[in-house]
C-alpha cells in the first residue's frame, strides 16, 4: 500500500464534510493532518454552523479510496472534530462562489454580458478595462464559464471552494451526540 | 465577545462563550491557578513528577512545598523528565507526568513526546507559557510549543484561564490514560498561573469529541473465531498495544486455546514468559528465524495491539504472503492502515479477547480443532536449527575484548527474576531483547517507534523510581546502554544518585555506534564514516597513565557518586555483575569492554522481504523453508480436506 503522496493525478474527486468544535487553532490541527500526509487539498471551506458551538469543514481532494480512509481515520482521531462524513454526488447540492475579473472594454463588454446573462450570473464591478463577475454554482457550471471567459482574458480570479449540503430534511449535526457544547 | 487579540488564533477558549472574560464561577475554594493546578495533581492522584523549573513555570514551583503529596524529581535536562516519564509510566501502568518551562525547556521535551506517541505511552506534559499579553510578540523563551507539538501529541491545550485548570487536567489524563494511551501537552500560561480561580473537585469533562471504543462489536469475534477454526498455521502476532493494555492473562490463554505460536514485537518482549513453548521469540528485522519464518509462513496472522511496522514486516508485499489476517486494536487508524484486515477488530486488546476466548472455544466445540501437529514441527525444526545463538565464529572476540552477546546472557542469568531491563538503542538494544530472559509482563522497556538514544538512562530512573512507588523497590532495574547513547543522557547520573534511584548500568562499550557500523560494514563497504567513538580505546595492558578514553566511564560515574566499574575479562565481568547485583543504595556502572566488530544477527535488511533473513552470512533458512513450506502447507490442506 504504497501511498504517497496520497493525491495522484487521475485520483477521483471527494468532498469531505467534518464537523468540528467551533474554538481556534481546530483547523491549524486539520490542515497540519492533510499537510503531514502528503493529502492535496483541492478547497477547503470553514464557517459556523446552524450551531454556533459547531464549524463545519468542506473539503474536496483528489484522492484514492485507501489514503482516503486513512485520512478519515487520522481526521477522527482529532478530539475536536466531532463528525466526519463523505459526501455523495448523487444526494449533495454543492456550491461554490467564484469573483472572476474579465478584460472587458467597449470591443467587447457586450460580448461578456452575453455570456453573463446565458450564465444568469451577475456583474459586481464595471471599469472601462473590465469587468467583475459573481458567480456561484456547482462546480461544473463554474468551470464552463471560466472556459468562455478565458478567451477575453482573466486578470484575477479568486474561488471560496465548495460548501455542500445533503439533500433532503436532515441536518448533518443531528448526528453529534449530547447537547450543546458548553461550559468553556 | 471576547477578545479579539492574536491569541485567538490558539487559545483553547472558544470565541463565542459569554461571559469569558469575568470570574463567573465563584463557588469552591478560592486560589490562584498555580495552586490550583498542584491541588489537580494531588487529587488526581499523581505520586511523582519530573522536571525542571524555569521564570515561565515559576509560580507552579512556587507552589511545591514539603506537604505537597507527590514528590517531584529534578532532572538535568528536559528530555530525560520525558523519558523518566515514559519508564515510570511503563514499569507502573500510571499516566507519568513531567513539569517544565516554557521555551527552551518545552522544545527539550519535544523527543520525548514524539518517543511517547509513537510507542503509545500515556503521559502529561505541563509547560510554562509566557503571559496571554505577550504570545505572539517573540516574548523572551516564548516557544509556540502546542504548535511544534501538533503532530505528535495525543492532544494538546492552550490554557489562557486560571478556572479552565481542573478540568483541563483532569481531561488531560483522561485523554493520555484511555483509548490508545499517548501524550498530552498543557501548555499553562503565566497569565493562568497567577490568576485566581475557585477550585472544585471532581470536574465534569468536556470532550465530545472523544469516544474510544474498548468492547468489539457486531459479528467480528464469531469471524475470528471461525477463521481459527479453518486455520493450519495460525500465529498470534503481538505488539505493545497488548502490554498497555495488560493483557498478558489473555495472550496466555489465546495462546493455549488456540494451539497458535506467539511471536511479538519489540515492545511486546516479556507479555509471554520466555520459557513458555508457546513463545518463538521476537520477528522481524532481528528477530528470530523462527518467529519471522512463523509469520512468513501463516496461513492466519492475528496482529494484537500490533502496527505492521517496517521494522517488523521488511518489504510489506512480501509479509506473511499466504495469511488472513485477524487485527485487533483499540485505534481504528491502523487497522488496514499497512496491511488489508480481513476481520477487523476495533477495541481494547484484554476485552476483546476475554470475549474472543469464549467465542472460540465455542465455535471449537463445534467445528472441532485443527490439528497443528505439521506447524509445529516445521516451527520447531526452525526453532532448534536457527537458535539465537553469539556461538558461532563470526561472534567470536579478535581482539581479547568481550563478546556484547555473552555479556548480556551473563547479565539476564545473575539477575534477580524481578528485574525490570531498560536499554538504550543499537546493537545492545537487540542483544538485550534477543538474549535475555523475559519472564514477567512489563519487565521491559525500549524505544521502539522512535528508537531515541539517550532514552535508557532516564527511563531506568523512572522504572527505578515506579519500582520504589509500586513495589516497594523490589524491582531492581538493569539498563543495558551502549556508550554512544548512554552519553546522550548521561548527565542523568546526578538524578539517579541524588534522587536515589539505583539503577544498575551495563554499558556494552565498543567504543562504535554499533548498529551504523553494521550497517557500513554491510552496506557501505566498510566506510566507517563518523562512527568511532574512542571512548573505549584503552586494553587490559593499558599502563594507567596512558588512559585515554573520552570519558572515561568509571571515573564519570564516580564524578556522580555512583560506583564505577571496568570489566575487560570474563572473570572481571562475572565479578563486577555480582559487585552491581549486590548494591543498592546508589546507581553502579560497569564499562564492559566488547568487541566492536560484533554483529547482530539474524538481520533483514532494511526494506528487503522477511523470506531473505539472514541467520549468519551466508545461510538465508526461509528461502530454503519457503519453497519447503509451500509443501507442508499442501499436504496440511490435503490432510484437511479428507
Ligand atoms: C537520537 C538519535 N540519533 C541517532 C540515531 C541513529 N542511531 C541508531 S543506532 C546508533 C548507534 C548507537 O550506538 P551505541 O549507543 O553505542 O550502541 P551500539 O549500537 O554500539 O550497541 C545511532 C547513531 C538514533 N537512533 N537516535
Amino acid at each position: 500500500m504504497a501511498n504517497y503522496p496520497a493525491s495522484q493525478p487521475g485520483s477521483q474527486r471527494h468532498t469531505l464534510s467534518v464537523l468540528v468544535e467551533n474554538r481556534p487553532g481546530v483547523l491549524a490541527r486539520v490542515a497540519g493532518l492533510f499537510a503531514r500526509r502528503a493529502f492535496n487539498i483541492n478547497s477547503l471551506s470553514v464557517s459556523p454552523t446552524e450551531r454556533p458551538d459547531i464549524s463545519r469543514i468542506t473539503v474536496t481532494a483528489d484522492v484514492d479510496t485507501v489514503p482516503l480512509e486513512q485520512i478519515i481515520k487520522q481526521l477522527n482521531k482529532l478530539l475536536h472534530v466531532l463528525k466526519i462524513v463523505e459526501l455523495d454526488a448523487a444526494t449533495t447540492v454543492d456550491r461554490e462562489l467564484v469573483l472572476i475579473k474579465v478584460a472587458a472594454d467597449e470591443s467587447n463588454r457586450s460580448d461578456v454580458l452575453e455570456i453573463v446573462r446565458l450564465f444568469r450570473v451577475n456583474v459586481v464591478d464595471v471599469h472601462p478595462e473590465s469587468l467583475t463577475i459573481e458567480a456561484t454554482g456547482a462546480e461544473g457550471k463554474i468551470d464552463a464559464l471560466l472556459g468562455l471567459l478565458e478567451h477575453y482574458g482573466v486578470i484575477e480570479l479568486v474561488r471560496s471552494g465548495s460548501v455542500a449540503v445533503t439533500r433532503g430534511p436532515r441536518a448533518l449535526s443531528e448526528k453529534v451526540l449530547g447537547s450543546e457544547i458548553t461550559g468553556r | 465577545m471576547a477578545l479579539p487579540t492574536p491569541l485567538q488564533a490558539f487559545s483553547s477558549v472558544p470565541k463565542t462563550s459569554v461571559g469569558n472574560d469575568k470570574q463567573t464561577i465563584v463557588n469552591g475554594e478560592k486560589m490562584t491557578g498555580a495552586q490550583a493546578l498542584v491541588r489537580s495533581l494531588e487529587e488526581l492522584g499523581v505520586k511523582d513528577v519530573f522536571g525542571l523549573p524555569g521564570g515561565a513555570i515559576l509560580p507552579v514551583y512556587d507552589e511545591i512545598k514539603d506537604s505537597t503529596k507527590f514528590r517531584f524529581v529534578l532532572v538535568r535536562h528536559e528530555q530525560a523528565a520525558g523519558h523518566a516519564a515514559e519508564g515510570y509510566a511503563i514499569s507502573t501502568g500510571r499516566v507519568g507526568v513531567c513539569l517544565v518551562t516554557s521555551g527552551p525547556g518545552a522544545t527539550n521535551v519535544v523527543t520525548a513526546i514524539a518517543d511517547a506517541n509513537m510507542d503509545s505511552v500515556p503521559m502529561v506534559v505541563i509547560t510554562g507559557q509566557v503571559g496571554v499579553g505577550a504570545i505572539g510578540t517573540d516574548a523572551f523563551q516564548e516557544a509556540d510549543i502546542v504548535g511544534i507539538t501538533y503532530p505528535v501529541v495525543k492532544h494538546s491545550y492552550l490554557v489562557t484561564r486560571a478556572q479552565d485548570i481542573p478540568r483541563v487536567l483532569t481531561e488531560a489524563f483522561h485523554i493520555a490514560a484511555t483509548g490508545r494511551p499517548g501524550p498530552v501537552v498543557v501548555d499553562l500560561t503565566k497569565t493562568a498561573q497567577t490568576g485566581d480561580m475557585y477550585f472544585s473537585w471532581p470536574q465534569r469533562m468536556i470532550l465530545p469529541g472523544y469516544n474510544p471504543t474498548t468492547k468489539a462489536h457486531g459479528r467480528v469475534l464469531a469471524d475470528a473465531a471461525k477463521m481459527f477454526s479453518q486455520s493450519y498455521r495460525p500465529v498470534l502476532y503481538v505488539g505493545g498495544g497488548a502490554v498497555r493494555s495488560g493483557a498478558q492473562r489473555q495472550i496466555a490463554e489465546l495462546a493455549r486455546v488456540t494451539g497458535a505460536p506467539v511471536v511479538t514485537t519489540l515492545q511486546a518482549r516479556g507479555i509471554l514468559p520466555d520459557s513458555d513453548s508457546a513463545n518463538l521469540g521476537m520477528l522481524g528485522m532481528h528477530g528470530t528465524v523462527a518467529a519471522t519464518g512463523a509469520a512468513q509462513r501463516s496461513d492466519l496472522l492475528v496482529a494484537i495491539g500490533a502496527r505492521f511496522d517496517d521494522r517488523v514486516t521488511g518489504d510489506l508485499t512480501s509479509f506473511a504472503p499466504t495469511a488472513r489476517v485477524i487485527h485487533i486494536d483499540i485505534d481504528p487508524a491502523e487497522i488496514g492502515k499497512n496491511r488489508v484486515a480481513d476481520v477487523p477488530i476495533v477495541g481494547d486488546v484484554a476485552c476483546v479477547l476475554d470475549d474472543l476466548i469464549p467465542e472460540t472455544t465455542r465455535t471449537q466445540a463445534i467445528h472441532g480443532k485443527p490439528d497443528l501437529t505439521h506447524w509445529w514441527a516445521s516451527l520447531n525444526k526452525l526453532r532448534e536449527d536457527y537458535p539465537i545463538d553469539y556461538d558461532q565464529p563470526e561472534d567470536q572476540p579478535t581482539d581479547g575484548s568481550l563478546s556484547p552477546q555473552w555479556v548480556v546472557k551473563q547479565l539476564s542469568g545473575m539477575a534477580d527474576p524481578e528485574t525490570i531491563w531498560v536499554a538504550g538503542v543499537g546493537q545492545h538494544q537487540m542483544w538485550a531483547s534477543q538474549l535475555v530472559d523475559f519472564e514477567r509482563p512489563r519487565s521491559w522497556i525500549s524505544s521502539g517507534g522512535l528508537g531515541t538514544m539517550g532514552y535508557g538512562l532516564p527511563a531506568a530512573i523512572g522504572a527505578s523510581l515506579g519500582s520504589q512507588r509500586d513495589f516497594e523497590g523490589r524491582k531492581p532495574v538493569w539498563l543495558i546502554d551502549g556508550d554512544g547513547s548512554f552519553q546522550m543522557s548521561s548527565e542523568e547520573l546526578a538524578t539517579a544518585f541524588l534522587d536515589g534511584a539505583p539503577v544498575k548500568i551495563a554499558i556494552l562499550n565498543n567504543s562504535v555506534y554499533g548498529m551504523v557500523r553494521q550497517w557500513q560494514t554491510l552496506f557501505y563497504n566498510k566506510h566507517y564514516s563518523a562512527t568511532m567513538l574512542r571512548d573505549g580505546e584503552a586494553t587490559k595492558d593499558t599502563a594507567p597513565e596512558d588512559f585515554v578514553d573520552v570519558p572515561d566511564f568509571v571515573k564519570l560515574a564516580e564524578a556522580y557518586g555512583c560506583v564505577g566499574l571496568r570489566a575487560f575479562t570474563e572473570e572481571q565481568a562475572i565479578d563486577a555483575i555480582k559487585r552491581a547485583n549486590e548494591i543498592n543504595d546508589r546507581p553502579v556502572l560497569i564499562d564492559f569492554r566488547v568487541w566492536k566488530d560484533a554483529m547482530v544477527w539474524p538481520m533483514v535488511a532494511a526494506g528487503a522481504p522477511n523470506d531473505e533473513v539472514t541467520y549468519r552470512p551466508g545461510t538465508k533458512p526461509l528461502r530454503r523453508a519457503a519453497a519447503q513450506g509451500a509443501d507442508d502447507a499442501a499436504q496440511v490442506s490435503g490432510a484437511a480436506s479428507v
